[in-house]
């Protein structure tokens, strides 16, 4: 589709005083936003602010209480996701919704006309992915790719009907900077092409670099419109949460104790034909030290993470050892016993059950830890429902968790708020190691630096922390050492001080130094 | 043209209360019109179907003799189905605890003791456990299939028992009916009123059912069922095992059905016979879905089946309708229950033609 733009002075799309109310409640309050042909258009704000609300009214996946969506000059009500799509609306959900079961040709089939054989699905969308930098195998199952390869089934499904306009909803927080590079690419491609792209971010410097104009949202209402290229970094994070973001600090020389975590040629077979191998990995943590494990979206990270925890123990119980005990065949409790915390990547169906309560989702991680304030009864086992729903509320306060209501079940928090209640739920035990995968994913920039800050925080007071994470600045802000994650290998550790980008983004592509281990290089 | 299932954005929280009485009242319409098109009279029948079986207090204990067995199978379920395992063979577990249950009373009558009786439940209820059982080592070992599983091992155990008591275990006094001897009074479940047949069965259904409701509201095994049941991953990750959760449910729901069946056995049968049971086994998961899969919920539709059964045997002496009507009932009243419950969560879309834009309504 190459329409040519022969009407600059129509918007693509138009929105007018749009508002949603949820009960009395407005999440969005008379929203302006204009999005010409051929433009990349920010939407800035924190979580909570009101972006989600706003795009699921343009995508018809939810109703304006009043306002009107104007699509190329003509008022629309956008009745569902599959009339928006008709409209030539697109979107790349931050949450994606893919059927686990199913391949990636066969997941982008249910969202195509059924007449289409399934064989030119897969050619099309394996052409489309090459073209656009996003390799995909289209005879994959879901089940077992990455979340950064699951995003990419989003947004070649949403390229693959044609759109005019794409919305992105934090596309970069599952990417590295070279995928993001390319991804980047795609994207002037589309503008190229004439196709506008909503882009949904709170990475300040990515809007700068790629954006042409941004919308800024704040508590449900437009707080700027501007030009990102003529704005800083710290005049749009004013706009965005009304006062300077503030900085993490990382105290540069600890005094680094005794080994915490000790991990030696750690080799795990993989579960399923698509799992990673883990070969060989070796790591140490000492009190005190937060060691960072980088790398490219399923690149063994969610293996590492099931064998430290112990939710899939490992055969040889001195493989791994926590505060000096071989741990290697204990379960995920015997191992929160002797004082280890754990925050896996998912929040939904992993460290959280999306429609139980906050106080249950506590009770979920230290049934068995907090045995003695959580439960009654000896061997009944009875659970302590007060005494559980003081200390999630008490853990909400400590990390100003923004909720509706005492106990709201999971699935109504927004992500930021969600992960700050998750990690608060390990804090507020204060581990002696902690463990946690991807801990900012999907996270709003206030939540991320007070997250970030709360682990270096749990190190200096003596802990050992792990973060494997795939967001580079994350990576440089907490990090005391750096080790990279390749095809289930781990590299030695760095000094995080001593590591470039560029060293670690060739360690990333599995460029391991042939001095270390003896290892030969295996780029793809 | 075709229909399509689409998600509600939310679910109406009034209708899911409303739900199981909508489903009663439809089927209570369909019923009518089904009296109706038999050329009788629907009020009538109706009348001679659910009320006048609750006028005489003898047929208020047939009630609780039937609503028992339900009330106990259904209560055992609920823990299975809210755990995502899906025990279908209550039926085999009722009947090979009725078998085991009564190894004592046919194989040693000579023994009068009052130990007899607790230990012929405490059998009854292992039997059923350990023919759950079969399923959930199936399933953990080699991850078959437990509906088809405990499904099958129904008429595996129907045709036990039929092998039992027309060999083995035949009264030899009997006149060659396919049938044990009587059990000695020892084996028998004792009345539980003066008034009428009704036995202690209830009472255990009623213990079993604030049992498992304060296990599933209260205690740490109840959340690690519901944990498990909703994500198997977090359940994982809360340290819980959801293979050992198999067992658990099978073995418990088994143990129920077992002690449901040697408990009709002893107190309204007194000896086995081919066939023991009008299906409680099945009906329980009517009872189950009907209640909410909440014990005190399956207390309550655990009546209102057992009064199916109770009205179909009326009905057929009053109006002169086959019993048959009995599983139509019931039949009627599980769609409605599901396709209430369906309803709540999603609205029915028709499309006609291959709209293209139709063919995406996922979001």
């Amino acid at each position: 589709m190459t329409e040519t733009i022969d009407k600059e002075a129509v918007p693509l799309l138009q929105v007018r005083g749009l508002t949603k109310y949820f009960g009395s409640f407005a999440a969005n309050n008379a929203i302006d936003l204009t999005i010409a042909p051929g433009e990349i258009h920010a939407l800035l704000g924190e979580n909570g602010a009101g972006k989600s609300t706003l795009v699921k009214m343009l995508f018809g996946v939810l109703q304006p209480s009043a306002g009107e969506i104007v699509w190329t000059g003509k008022p629309q009500t956008v009745t569902s996701p599959g009339h928006a799509r008709s409209l030539g609306i697109g979107m790349v959900f931050q949450h994606f919704s893919l059927f686990e079961a199913l391949t990636v040709a066969e997941n982008i089939a249910l969202s195509l006309d059924p007449k289409i054989p399934l064989t030119k699905i897969a050619e099309e969308a394996a052409a489309l992915s090459r073209a656009y930098g996003l390799p995909l195998d289209p005879s994959s199952h879901v089940a077992d790719l990455s979340v950064g390869e699951r995003q990419r089934i989003e947004i070649v499904r949403a390229l693959l009907q044609n759109p005019k306009l794409i919305i992105l909803d934090e596309p970069t927080s599952v990417l590295t900077p070279q995928e993001a590079d390319k991804l980047f690419e795609t994207l002037f491609k589309l503008k190229a092409e004439g196709r506008s792209v909503l882009y949904i971010s709170h990475r300040l410097e990515e809007v700068q670099r790629i954006c042409d104009r941004a919308t800024v949202l704040r508590h449900g209402k437009v707080t700027g419109a501007c030009d990102p290229r003529q704005e800083t970094p710290a005049s749009l994070a004013r706009m965005m949460v009304g006062s300077e973001v503030a900085a993490v600090h990382r105290a540069d020389a600890n005094a680094l104790g005794a080994t915490l975590v000790d991990v030696r040629r750690l080799n795990v077979p993989a579960r399923t034909p698509f799992a990673v191998t883990l070969k060989d990995v070796s790591l140490r943590v000492r009190a005190g030290e937060v060691l960072a494990i980088a790398g490219v979206a399923g690149n063994g990270q969610g293996e590492l993470f099931d064998a430290l925890s112990g939710e899939y123990p490992v055969a040889d119980a001195e493989t791994i050892r926590m505060r000096d005990k071989p741990v290697g065949r204990l379960g995920i409790n015997g191992r929160r016993m002797l004082g280890a915390g754990f925050v896996p990547e998912e929040r939904h169906g992993h460290a959280a059950v999306s429609d139980m309560s906050l106080s249950d989702n506590l009770l979920l991680s230290r049934s068995q830890s907090d045995r003695t304030a959580f439960l009654a009864g000896g061997f009944a086992s009875v659970i302590r429902h007060d005494t559980i729903r003081s200390a999630a509320k008490r853990i909400c306060d400590m990390m100003d968790v923004r909720k509706s209501g005492d106990d709201p079940a999971a699935a109504s928090l927004s992500g930021g708020n969600l992960q700050k209640f998750i990690i608060g739920r390990e804090l507020d035990r204060q581990p002696s190691i902690l463990i946690v995968n991807q801990p900012t994913w999907g996270v709003d920039a206030g939540a991320a630096s007070r997250i970030r800050q709360a682990l270096i925080d749990l190190a200096r007071s003596g802990s050992a922390v792990v973060v494997i994470s795939q967001d580079l600045d994350e990576i440089f802000e907490v990090a005391t050492n750096i080790a990279v994650i390749s095809e289930g290998r781990l590299s030695q550790p760095f000094p995080a001080g001593e590591l470039t980008l560029e060293k670690i983004g060739l360690l990333m592509g599995g460029i391991h130094d042939s001095t270390h281990g003896g290892e030969t290089a295996h780029a793809h | 043209m075709r229909i399509e299932l689409e998600k509600r954005a939310s679910a109406s929280s009034l209708f899911q209360i409303v739900s199981p009485l909508l489903a009663l009242a439809l089927t209570l319409l369909f019923g009518a019109l089904m009296f109706w098109m038999l050329g009788k009279n629907p009020g009538h029948a109706l009348y001679a179907f659910f009320i006048e079986p609750l006028l005489e207090v003898w047929s208020l204990h047939e009630l609780a003799i039937k609503a028992a067995p339900l009330i106990l199978i259904a209560v055992g379920l609920s823990v299975c189905y809210r755990s995502n395992n899906w025990n279908i063979g209550a039926e085999g577990q009722f009947t090979i605890g009725a078998i085991v249950g009564s190894i004592l009373p046919v194989l040693v009558p000579q023994w009068h003791s009052p130990m007899v009786l607790p230990l012929m439940l405490i059998m009854g209820a292992i039997g059923g456990a350990l023919f759950a059982a079969i399923p959930a080592l199936l399933k953990t070992r080699f991850n078959t299939n437990e509906i088809l599983v405990s499904l099958m091992l129904v008429y595996i155990a129907q045709l036990f028992l039929d092998w039992l008591v027309r060999g083995p275990w035949r009264d030899p006094k009997g006149f060659n009916f396919p049938q044990t001897i009587s059990f000695a009074k020892e084996a028998v479940l004792p009345e539980l009123l003066e008034s009428g047949r009704a036995h202690w069965a209830i009472v255990f259904a009623l213990v079993a059912a604030v049992g498992v409701w304060f296990m599933m509201r209260y205690m740490l095994k109840g959340f690690e069922v519901t944990v498990l049941g909703r994500s198997e991953r977090a359940g994982r990750f809360a340290g819980f095992s959801s293979r050992r959760m198999v067992w658990f449910s099978m073995m418990l729901s088994g143990a129920f059905a077992g002690l449901a069946g040697i408990s009709e056995v002893s107190g309204s049968i007194n000896h086995l016979q081919p066939s023991i049971s009008p299906g409680y086994g099945f009906t329980a998961i009517i009872v189950a879905f009907l209640g909410r899969l909440n014990p005190l919920g399956i207390i309550v539709s655990g009546f209102i089946l057992a009064l199916t059964y109770l009205g179909g045997e009326a009905a057929q002496l009053s109006i002169g309708v086959s019993d048959k009507v009995t599983r139509v009932f019931q039949g009627l009243l599980l769609f409605f229950v599901l396709s209430c419950d369906t309803l709540i969560l999603y609205r029915i879309r028709i499309i006609f033609g291959s709209d293209r834009a139709a063919a995406e309504g996922r979001s």
